[in-house]
């Protein structure tokens, strides 16, 4: 492989100032890779590179992507929480690299909530902890 | 954890959510003396003496989500077990460095796995913590410092996708050069 130099660095810099200058704007979807110790043995890291993969390939700049620890169901990781601008929060459970590409194309792109392995559907901003309301 | 990468990545974690700014994950692999050195070290608030002694039970945790806390004391067994040691030292205020050393050829060291994958996963989801990585194989050293590239980037976050392609490129070339140079028999790169 070729030696990477400071140089293209510096070109991919000017590439992606060009292309967020064009979609200025904030976030306006939220994914959340819980990756305590459970869920990092659970496999949280290849569901998260494969949440960079489908980064890299969308145009979109209103997604922000952040890690957080264990939420405390630990039997049901790796958890991702997906919040939508104007929508509740809604947590999926048992992910993989492939459920993960589901999720990001069907329910971040284009809002269907994959039911299929979502664990529940958080009431948002609630004052109080604990609020998950099971909704599977 | 099926990799030593995992584990390296549990306990970034840990000094992250402890406020990090500055993470320095130093690998030291010496084939000659058949030990690998595993480093981590952070800025983070650091552990108060009290409860420095505990961390390592796996049934302590300053968590209230759970009653278990596994993470320091599965990597303090995993070195354990391939006949290594584990140190933890912190002070409250200037961060945490965890060391943990394992013998080479032991038959239950886990394979260290996809490091890059981990570090780019961490950089990712924390985009403003710096890292400080070195290798160290045999002597010969790879070196990437995040601070480095922020200053390069000029305002352009790490987390984008492209860079973090670059950064994760940057770290397999670098770490294959370190290792592919030693094992041809090597002739020098610069330190």
């Amino acid at each position: 492989m070729a030696k990477l130099t400071i140089e293209d660095l510096k070109r991919i810099k000017e590439q992606v100032k060009k292309d967020t200058a064009l979609r200025e704007g904030g976030a306006t979807v939220k994914i959340t890779v819980h990756m305590g110790t459970c869920g990092i043995a659970a496999g949280a890291r290849e569901v998260m590179d494969a949440l960079l993969q489908e980064m890299a390939e969308t145009d979109r700049q209103d997604i922000r992507v952040v890690t957080s620890g264990c939420m405390g169901m630990c039997s049901s990781e790796p958890n991702v929480t997906v919040e939508v601008q104007g929508h509740d929060p809604v947590v999926y459970q048992g992910m993989d690299a492939n459920k993960m590409r589901q999720v990001f194309k069907r329910h971040v792109l284009l809002g269907e909530v994959q039911t299929d392995f979502a664990l529940a559907r958080m009431k948002e901003e609630s004052p109080e902890e604990g609020s998950a309301e099971q909704e599977t | 954890m099926r990799e030593l990468a995992l584990h390296i990545m549990d306990i970034i974690e840990n000094g992250i959510n402890a406020g990090a700014g500055l993470i320095r994950l130093n690998i030291q692999e010496d084939r000659r003396k058949n030990r690998l050195r595993i480093t981590i070290q952070d800025n983070g608030r650091g552990i108060p003496r009290e409860i420095l002694d505990k961390v390592t039970d796996p049934f302590f945790t300053t968590r209230t989500a759970r009653r278990v806390g596994l993470g320091l004391s599965l990597f303090r067994e995993a070195s354990k077990r391939c006949g290594g040691e584990f140190k933890i030292d912190s002070r409250p205020g200037e961060g945490t460095t965890v060391e943990a050393t394992f013998q080479m050829d032991h038959i239950d060291l886990a394979p260290m796995g996809d490091l890059t994958g981990a570090l780019t996963t961490l950089m990712m989801g924390s985009p403003e913590v710096d890292f400080l990585y070195t290798h160290e194989i045999d002597g010969r050293r790879f070196v990437l410092d995040t601070r480095e590239i922020r200053e390069t980037l000029d305002g352009v976050p790490l987390n984008n996708a492209r860079i973090l392609k670059f950064i994760s490129d940057m770290i397999e070339g670098g770490v294959e050069e370190i290792r592919g140079l030693q094992e041809k028999g090597g002739e020098g790169i610069e330190d």
